[in-house]
């Protein structure tokens, strides 16, 4: 455990500077790295013994969960009341002097609330798809693929370094390969699968090479000290600071679905709804945004110019990739592209300096992107069918799936004073704080659409006639109660946050996310700027007013009103901005004919020659053979031929019987050169 | 243990070669006695590498000093000794070596190729065995260079009696040929044709090595003389470039590299397997114990051209995989991508770009020799390695898809399991590759080596969708498949268990390897090498 005493005695020194005040944890922090295996663990029992219970081994995955929940809810509270930093680490490689590579946990503010967010919000999934699943042609390799998701996003949230930090990444990829292509039958779902893990393996590239530049520049992959060498002002870390600052960026642009890489995200619907539901919420599409967070300090302090360029990737994700969830006919696919729009807040965020912003809008969009996904599998489960022509007055049928969808896309579109509220608010007063009003500006006009098709989806789902066959009922309680399980926190968790407020005995959420090993010196507003939250939630009732003019109000037809559609927009949102053509096209008409065209020249030139060159050598060996065999030295040969006449007795019933006569060639010609050689030489 | 200590290495090396003398003397139809005995050897030599790792003394592994030497007088005449020790880059590879020789003997046990005849098949294997282990161990360049060639024969008897039958038309030739025949020559035409250049190398190093009477092919020796600047200039020009042709064919690299589609393709399960997971090593073992201590300064300008051809490698063999149509050709492609990230590593001349070559070797012959074994089970069952006919294997087998989706997932280097070790480092040594060394050339080797591992991604991607995923074709709907049996699972799970446990645990290789790179890479890059290098020399 080399590397932990350093660190603790920088964590010790920065606290000081800082005033961070934290205890180390003790025995739970010591022990947090259970969290880390028993998702595993449970893999391992499932697949072993899963086919002979009841749930098919959904018992070990919702069982693994609920112990790590009680770590983190723990550490969690440890957290609030006195700040935890502590890191244990494990050497798994040395390479001389230079390198090592370690495995281990860390336990801060940071990753104590993503163990928390991952476990809460995954216990809730998962109990929720023992329900959801229950039929299913593969229950017990879903609930194993799931355990893997959990599993690898709690080592990705825990890494001490750069490298673990890369195994979880590749394996929450993995996982989200094995469960978006869950119905591997049908190809399509393959094919999404596939999308997602090379739109994801392509970012990847950014990601390793970062960590490679930034890992050589201050001698290890830790985390703590890239963050105390970039507060520092560590020389060699500077150097490299800014390539591998946008390196991980575009690492991050792939896991957590930023234009254009964006295009994966709502393809990966193609899994069960539970998939969907965790890797919109707490894994998975979160991981980018974490890793922002984890290296901040380089970006605060060094990369500081890759900024413009994420926030402005940002704001365009945020914005235009927001406007296609109002043409998705598909429920799931609205929710998606949602999901891409708030990541493009959380990323803007966090690149404009609001580290405490994008993080607190990634822990309310948590609880209720997760209770939206979950309310729309309920429906999905109810009218068996994704498309919301076949859905629409359900809030007759299934009230608590409404009502509780009603309070979640209250929340997503940050209407007080409900938790998304409170988080967009926070990341609209650190845009205007750090001087980015047209990003501002922006980022409330994406409140606006995202109220816009929020109350578009509402409507045509739970208003108006039902249009699908059969009768729909509400869904049991395994599903019904995750529900309001995530409900509850949907509406509250935004006061953790109030600028301003420090709740007695436990501060707040800005608080919490600062104890690190360095000070992470982002903006966080003092008090609430009311003419702010007012525009923001101004544009927020707007957009439900509007959408609810356009979908709500009765129409004269049903058909009239849900193929209502913005008259020029339309066409160019359909296509979704012909980005999934143009990657697809690039990909496709440069791999494939550039993979055989590779083949070709492996098949007619290098063989080519190889072929010509042989039938050569038959013929210049015949010749030399020949021509040596008249001069008389023919003895040296036929004894060499002998050797090989004796080794190769078997070998000539197969051949022509000449290989002999070359191996003789060969080894002669080698020692012949070889004294020529030497000669010269 | 002092016997051990002299014959243990010898006893690994030729246990092998004296069982297959014995099956020799055992009737052909005795099959159960044939497959005891080659089960029994394989495991006794197994078993005493294992013992040799816990004999073995780990804190003294300093560069050119070996552990269980031997060195007795052999060819007298020529200064040729029988000299063998293993340090702590052999070891791995030998306990490699040993290992998957017993799981190649457990998976034939009901998986034999027509025409039949397991005691011929067995007999080859055991001397494959020894021609393996000794080329590990070897310190004679005579010796090296006979355990090297001894491995050329049985593989070829292998791919071309027990190959496959299908006739081929092989552009340029008029006739079709049987697809055993073409590759087996080419195999061992090929390789003989390195040899032939790699056996002119040696002997011009003996002619170097001092007046007549003290000349030597000890490579402890002419690794000294080596290191005290014995191989200068124009000559050693030469010698490299003859000993980077032999080597090179083996490895394969980029263009020396088409015998091997065509011999994977051809060769019976067992020798896929094999060639895959040892043979191919054999070639860039030898660069890291002959060519670079012997030659350094040779070794560092000839670095840059090496680490050229071996991203081309890894693009090219990478972008051919997707053209593939045939599952066992596909996997095969994927060595030259697989094998260029080892090389690139060597390229690099670095402590961290050397390990990675070798944890890279071990991890390819642990993924790739499990992806052979898997080819082989499947196109036994399915009597076609098409990939077009293949698809929904997991419908109808799916422990077997099981596997393979974890193989794969292995072989495109998935973090957590063994083969990420060696692409990763191979990137990170590219980085900083060894003081003067260009670069230009290695940074540019390391994007295009990461932009490798995408495609690496699409084609092991691609497999699986043709051959696991989907629904079954029509043809095989009507058919019984037996899903993996218990030899094959014999077989296959100690390789699954070691390439998790390396891949979270790199460190039970490096363990082995690091001390000794790290003493290699100090000596012979001394600073008077790269002060040569820096200044333009």
């Amino acid at each position: 455990m080399g590397a932990f005493s350093d660190l603790l005695l920088i964590a010790a020194e920065e606290a000081e500077h800082a005033e961070i005040h934290a205890g180390d944890g003790g025995w739970w922090a010591d022990t947090a790295g259970i969290m880390l295996i028993l998702p595993f663990v449970a893999y391992l029992l499932i697949i072993f013994f899963g086919k002979r219970l009841k749930y098919q081994g959904g018992e070990f995955a919702v069982g693994a969960l609920a112990i790590n929940l009680l770590w983190a809810t723990v550490l969690f509270v440890m957290n609030m009341t006195g700040g935890v930093l502590d890191q244990t680490t494990f050497e798994i490689a040395r390479i001389g002097s230079d390198l090592v590579f370690e495995l281990g946990w860390v336990v801060d503010g940071l990753s104590i609330m993503m163990y928390f967010l991952v476990n809460f919000v995954g216990l809730l999934v998962f109990i929720y798809a023992l329900g959801y699943m229950e039929g299913d042609v593969r229950v017990a390799n879903f609930f194993a693929s799931f355990s893997i998701f959990a599993g690898a996003m709690l080592v990705l949230v825990g890494a001490p370094n750069l490298i673990q930090l890369i195994v979880g990444w590749e394996g929450v990829g993995l996982a989200s390969y094995l469960l978006i292509g869950h119905y591997w039958e049908d190809m399509d779902n393959v094919k999404a699968g596939n999308k997602a893990f090379m739109t994801n393996k392509v970012a990847d590239v950014g990601l390793i090479l970062g960590a490679i530049l930034l890992g050589l520049a201050i001698g290890d992959f830790d985390f703590g000290h890239l963050s105390e060498a970039a507060v520092a002002g560590n020389v060699e870390l500077n150097a490299v600071a800014l390539t591998g600052g946008f390196l991980l960026f575009f690492g991050a642009m792939g896991k957590s679905a930023q234009f254009p890489l964006h295009i994966w995200l709502p393809d990966a619907m193609a899994g069960p709804t539970p998939v969907s539901a965790l890797m919109h919420a707490a894994t998975m599409v979160t991981a980018g945004i974490y890793l922002m967070a984890r290296v901040f300090p380089l970006f605060q302090n060094m990369a500081q110019d890759a900024r413009p360029w994420m926030i402005a990737i940002g704001a365009i994700t945020l914005f235009a990739i927001g406007l296609l969830a109002l043409v998705a006919n598909d429920i799931k696919k609205v929710l998606a592209y949602s999901t891409v729009s708030q990541l493009g807040y959380m990323m803007t965020a966090v690149a404009a300096g609001g580290y405490t912003a994008g993080l607190f809008h990634l822990f309310t969009h948590a609880f209720f992107k997760a209770l939206l996904f979950l309310g729309a599998g309920s429906v999905i489960h109810a009218v068996h069918s994704n498309d919301m022509k076949d859905m629409g007055g359900l809030r007759k049928y299934m009230p608590t799936t409404y009502w509780t969808f009603i309070v979640g896309s209250l929340a997503l579109a940050g209407i007080f004073p409900l938790a998304g509220f409170w988080s967009k608010d926070e990341i609209l007063a650190t845009l205007g704080h750090e001087g980015y009003t047209t990003v501002m500006w922006i980022a409330i006009a994406g409140a606006f659409v995202t109220a816009f098709y929020m109350t578009r989806a509402v409507a045509l789902t739970f208003f108006g006639e039902y249009k699908g066959h059969g009768k729909p009922h509400e869904s049991g309680k395994l599903m019904a109660r995750p529900l309001i399980g995530l409900a509850i926190p949907s509406i509250f968790v935004g006061v953790l946050n109030i600028p301003g407020v420090d709740w007695p005995g436990i501060g707040n959420f800005t608080e919490w996310l600062g104890v690190r090993v360095v000070a992470m010196g982002d903006y966080h507003p003092e008090s609430v700027d009311f003419g702010l939250a007012a525009v923001g939630l101004a544009a927020a009732l707007l957009g439900i007013v509007v959408g609810w003019m356009i979908w709500g109000a009765d129409r004269k037809t049903q058909e009239e009103r849900d193929s209502f559609a913005v008259p020029v927009l339309y066409p160019l949102l359909r296509q979704k901005y012909y980005i999934d053509h143009a990657a697809l096209g690039i990909v496709g008409a440069t791999t494939g004919p550039l993979a055989r065209f590779v083949d070709w020249t492996n098949t007619y030139i290098i063989d080519g020659i190889v072929n010509g060159v042989g039938a050569l050598t038959r013929g210049l060996g015949t010749f030399v053979y020949g021509i040596l065999d008249q001069r008389g030295v023919d003895g040296i040969f036929n004894g060499l031929s002998a050797v090989a006449d004796s080794a190769g007795s078997g070998l000539r019933k197969l051949q022509t019987g000449r290989i002999q006569q070359y191996a003789a060639s060969f080894v002669a010609g080698a020692i012949v050169l070889a004294v020529v050689f030497v000669l010269v030489s | 243990m002092e016997w051990f200590d002299t014959w243990g290495l010898t006893l690994i090396v030729f246990l092998p070669l004296a069982g297959a003398l014995l099956l020799g003397l055992l009737p052909r139809d005795n099959e159960d006695a044939l497959k005891g005995t080659a089960l029994v050897v394989t495991l006794a030599a197994f078993g005493l590498s294992l013992l040799m790792i816990t004999q073995y003394d780990f804190g003294g592994g300093s560069y050119n000093t070996y552990q269980f030497e031997v060195n007795e007088t052999w060819i007298g005449a020529i200064n040729s000794n029988y000299h063998i020790g293993v340090d702590g880059i052999s070891l791995p590879l030998l306990v490699l070596s040993t290992f998957v020789m017993v799981l190649s003997v457990i998976y034939s046990w009901n998986h034999w190729e027509e025409p039949y005849n397991p005691k011929g098949f067995l007999i080859l294997m055991l001397i494959l065995a020894t021609g393996m282990n000794g080329t590990f161990v070897a310190l004679d360049l005579v010796l090296f260079f006979i355990f090297f060639e001894v491995v050329l024969l049985p593989m070829y008897f292998m791919i071309g009696i027990w190959g496959d039958r299908t006739p081929r038309k092989i552009p340029g030739f008029s006739r079709e040929i049987e697809t055993r025949l073409y590759a087996s020559i080419k195999f061992f035409l090929f390789t003989l044709f390195g040899s032939a250049f790699m056996l002119l190398g040696f002997l011009a190093l003996y002619f170097r090595s001092g007046e007549f009477g003290d000349r030597t092919f000890d490579i402890i020796q002419l690794t000294e003389l080596g290191g005290m600047g014995a191989f200068t200039g124009t000559f050693a020009f030469l010698v490299f470039g003859a000993m980077f042709l032999g080597f090179a064919v083996k490895v394969p690299m980029w263009p020396l590299h088409t015998w091997l589609p065509d011999a994977h393709t051809a060769a019976p399960t067992v020798g896929s397997v094999l060639l895959a997971a040892i043979l191919l090593k054999l070639g860039s073992y030898a660069f890291i114990r002959i060519s670079i201590p012997i030659l350094p300064e040779e070794a560092a300008s000839w670095a840059p051209a090496i680490a050229i051809l071996a991203v081309i490698g890894i693009i090219y063999g990478s972008l051919a995989c997707l053209a593939q149509t045939d599952m066992k050709r596909l996997i095969a492609f994927s060595s030259v991508g697989h094998m260029g990230f080892v090389m690139l590593g060597i390229a690099t001349m670095t402590d961290i770009g050397i390990n990675a070559a070798i944890i890279g070797m071990v991890a390819h012959g642990l993924i790739t020799g499990l992806l052979f074994f898997l080819a082989g089970s499947m196109s036994h069952r399915y009597h076609t390695r098409e990939m077009a006919r293949l698809g929904g294997n997991m419908k109808l087998m799916p422990i077997m898809g099981g596997i393979l989706a974890f193989t794969a997932m292995a072989s495109l280097g998935l973090p957590g399991l063994a083969g990420f070790w060696g692409e990763f480092m191979a990137l990170v040594g590219s980085y900083n590759p060894l003081d003067g060394l260009p670069l230009g050339v290695f940074r540019t080797s390391m994007v295009l080596g990461a932009i490798g591992t995408v495609l690496t991604a699409g084609y092991m991607l691609y497999m699986l969708q043709k051959v696991n995923l989907g629904e079954p074709k029509e043809e095989w709907l009507d058919k019984e498949f037996h899903d993996v049996d218990r030899f094959e699972m014999t077989a296959w799970v100690p390789l699954i268990i070691l390439i998790v446990i390396i891949g979270f645990y790199p460190r039970i290789v490096f363990e082995s390897t690091t001390d000794t790179v790290v003493s290699l890479v100090d000596t012979v890059f001394g600073s008077e090498i790269t002060a040569s290098l820096n200044s333009g020399g």
